[in-house]
């Protein structure tokens, strides 16, 4: 039982519904808590036991593979008992509302429900009706908590800080939670954050978030630090929100010549699953300054982070 | 048990009729249905025997309200509401006429479902009730209704409810059509492409929540095409529920222009905004959506100067099952008719909005535009006539709403003001205890 961090951080809170209203003091502990799992997981003793005796339902009414095998994987490291709920196969086809489904589940008395819903509050909304603590895994457009954490201690592992770096998100910023949490984490942290897309992608008022908007990659990517990169879903190609794929690659994707126009050493990050040829090209998603895939590894030891600070704060008895 | 028919006297009440412009002391006699005598000092040359008189010292006695656009249930969802529990609602409200909406199941569209709803009310509903019909068969919004004989069988009004009528050459040749049989058109102003995805106001706020905005330009393209379509048709036309000051301006200049026009907004947009709907509250969602907090202040100030011509409560009951959902998906509407006098009154409490004004934008005018002998104190009226105690402080408990449906916006909300008796065609028919 070699796992087990210095930190004694516990977030004080039951749940992590979203990046809105967490303090500067408590996304600091998370990253530093998170520091130390990377370092535990990189050992061959990976197995913990802070969490053991404790249930951990994975409740997916949207399906993902990455956030939802990151979460398991987290649970599983720290001793919990994880199971997985795909909850859009069963109890929704036959028309169970969210509500009764979180009312069923608090009854088989879980203590962490990690729950992602395809609306918005819905986390939120199901956080009100159960007992243990419910940690948000992706709500509508709203928000990614662990997206976002995960994203800013990939940024501090790699250039040391976040304060004072620019940051540039690019894409579908209207439909994105991940755009939202990390906007409000970014902030939080004194990053200069910029977004920028074509005018159908920005949601209304954006620019009171403390951000600058830009409607044009050379002009967004100007002295980047980071260029993060957005998942343009395919519905929303095709003459809706973008007149095509080429156009929109042509504008905005990532390409070498685009990523010419930041820093020469910026560094490239997506939340993955990436369309290749969308919103970015291979040779930048596989190339040097990518790093997409450390975003993967620090996405599971930010959910060890969580999963370990929240249940300090559980009841014992 | 509040069956007497026996004459009323309402005793010394501030007396306010917006028909006549009065605001001032007296006595209000009611015998045999209508209002006998409204003077100082009634009680003091006699009043006929057997007459309850009432001392409504300090209290308001104003004509009853007519909520101009009100969802019941009946027929075809009884569930969510029946003309008899929205007449209790009603009632207990100070509405003492409900103008009911078309979008019922089956739909409004036939003179015989006019004839249903017309001997179901007098049969179950303590207050007055009149059906607004269809503008469009099946609110489809493609072949006009039988405008003619649904006015016939007592329809007040022709609407597609909360639906608009997005193809603009039905829309001409209906109100074309409705101008021969003098017929008010009343029109949902919200364009559904606009709308979109969009479940509340398009903002600042929405990107916050991560939901989809409808744009105010959704209401007011809506409205000045109907504008432009009044000034081919010259046909009487009310704007069923604005929200917004680009809406208002559009309004202005049709008004300036001289064209028969009118428009209502809800309490709830005269009440309350987008910031109100805080963590995803589904009661706070409905249709328009609540706007900004500067559209709701241009609203009270249109209230205040005249061109808001009504005040309807927009009462929409919707079942638990339907709101306790994320708020994208939540079902939208809110119950109002039994709160909407005491939420207006919050606009006279805070100075902005005399009594009178209220009144009038929740009686007398939609009385006018929709032809009906209500909303007025003078003698021979029909005795519809509310007592109110303008100051009662109280908060409203959502399991003492008569509506079937406890949706309101006004969980728990503190309210001054209230209903303390109604009186319908000369009855009793609530009384505070």
């Amino acid at each position: 039982m070699n796992i087990a961090p210095k930190s004694s951080f516990v977030l004080s809170r039951r749940h992590l519904l979203g990046i809105e209203g967490l303090s500067f003091e408590e996304i600091a502990g998370l990253l530093d808590l998170a520091e130390e799992f990377v370092e535990l997981n990189r050992q061959i003793e990976k197995k913990g036991s802070s969490l053991r005796g404790r249930t951990q339902i994975n409740l997916f009414f949207e399906a993902s593979t990455r956030t939802q095998s990151s979460f398991e994987l987290a649970g599983k490291r720290l001793g919990a008992d994880v199971m997985n709920m795909a909850v859009g196969v069963s109890a929704m086809r036959k028309g169970e509302t969210l509500l009764d489904t979180a009312i069923t589940l608090n009854a088989m008395r879980p203590d962490i429900l990690v729950v992602r819903h395809h609306a918005s509050g819905a986390v939120e909304l199901l956080a009100q009706k159960v007992d243990g603590s419910v940690i948000n895994a992706g709500d509508g457009a709203h928000e990614h908590p662990t997206q976002a954490l995960l994203d800013a201690l990939t940024i501090r592992r790699n250039k040391g800080r976040i304060e004072r770096l620019v940051v540039a998100i690019c894409g579908d910023i209207l439909h994105s939670r991940v755009a939202r949490s990390n906007i409000l984490l970014l902030n939080a942290l004194g990053a200069r954050v910029r977004v920028v897309a074509p005018s159908t992608l920005l949601p209304a008022g954006i620019e009171r978030f403390g951000v600058e908007v830009c409607r044009d990659m050379r002009e967004g990517l100007a002295d980047a630090d980071i260029v993060m990169m957005l998942r343009l879903q395919r519905e929303r190609m095709n003459g809706s929100f973008v007149p095509s794929v080429q156009e929109y690659f042509h504008y905005y994707g990532l390409d070498q010549k685009k990523l010419g126009y930041a820093k020469p050493d910026a560094l490239v990050m997506h939340p993955g699953p990436m369309n290749r040829g969308v919103e970015i090209d291979s040779s930048v998603a596989d190339g040097a300054q990518s790093l997409i895939r450390e975003q993967v590894e620090m996405g599971v030891a930010v959910r060890m982070a969580v999963l370990e600070a929240l249940s300090r704060n559980l009841p014992n008895t | 048990m509040l069956a007497d028919t026996r004459p009323i006297l309402l005793a010394n009440a501030r007396l306010i009729d917006p028909y006549r412009d009065l605001d001032e002391p007296g006595d209000v006699l009611i015998a045999e249905g209508v209002i006998r005598d409204v003077r100082r000092g009634i009680r003091a040359s006699g009043v006929p025997e057997g007459t309850e008189i009432i001392d409504c010292r300090d209290r308001v006695v104003a004509p009853g309200l007519v909520d101009m656009r009100a969802f019941v249930g009946e027929p075809g969802a009884e569930h969510r509401e029946t003309l008899a529990s929205a007449s209790r609602a009603a009632a207990a409200g100070g509405v003492t006429t409900i103008v009911c909406q078309p979008d019922t199941t089956p739909v409004i569209d036939d003179p015989a479902i006019v004839d249903f709803v017309l001997r179901r009310a007098r049969d179950t509903a303590i207050v007055h009730v009149h059906p607004m019909a269809a503008l469009t068969k099946g609110l489809g919004g493609e072949e006009m209704a039988e405008i003619g004989l649904l006015k016939a069988a007592g329809a007040v009004a022709f609407t597609d409810a909360a639906k608009s009528v997005t193809n603009a050459q039905v829309m001409r040749r209906a109100l074309t059509y409705a101008r021969d049989f003098d017929a008010l058109v009343v029109h949902h102003t919200e364009d559904p492409h606009l709308i979109g995805e969009g479940v509340m106001n398009e903002s600042e706020f929405a990107t916050r929540l991560g939901l989809h905005g409808i744009p105010k330009a959704a209401e007011t393209i809506m409205l000045e095409r109907d504008i432009r379509l009044v000034a081919l048709t010259t046909s009487r036309y009310h704007a069923a529920s604005i929200t917004c000051a680009e809406s208002l301006e559009v309004l202005r200049r049709a008004k300036e222009a001289g064209f028969p026009v009118s428009a209502a907004a809800s309490v709830n947009h005269l009440t309350l905004n987008e910031i109100d709907i805080g963590s995803y509250r589904t009661f706070f969602k409905v249709a328009p959506p609540l706007r900004a907090e500067q559209d709701r202040a241009t609203l009270v100030a249109a209230l205040g100067s005249g061109l808001l011509d009504v005040v309807m409560s927009d009462h929409n009951p919707q079942d638990v099952e339907v709101k306790r959902l994320p708020f994208a998906e939540a079902a939208a509407g809110a119950i109002g008719i039994e709160t909407m006098l005491s939420a207006g009154l919050r606009l006279v409490h805070s100075g902005g909005i005399s009594l009178l004004t209220l009144i009038r934008a929740m009686s007398t005018r939609p009385a006018e535009l929709l032809g009906l002998s209500a909303g007025t104190l003078k003698p021979g009226a029909p005795a519809d006539v509310i007592v109110i105690d303008l100051d009662a402080p109280w908060i409203l408990d959502p399991a003492k709403l008569k509506s079937k449906c406890k949706n309101t916006p006004f969980d728990e909300a503190r309210l001054q003001g209230r209903t303390m008796r109604t009186i319908v065609g000369g009855r009793t028919v609530y009384e505070l205890t």
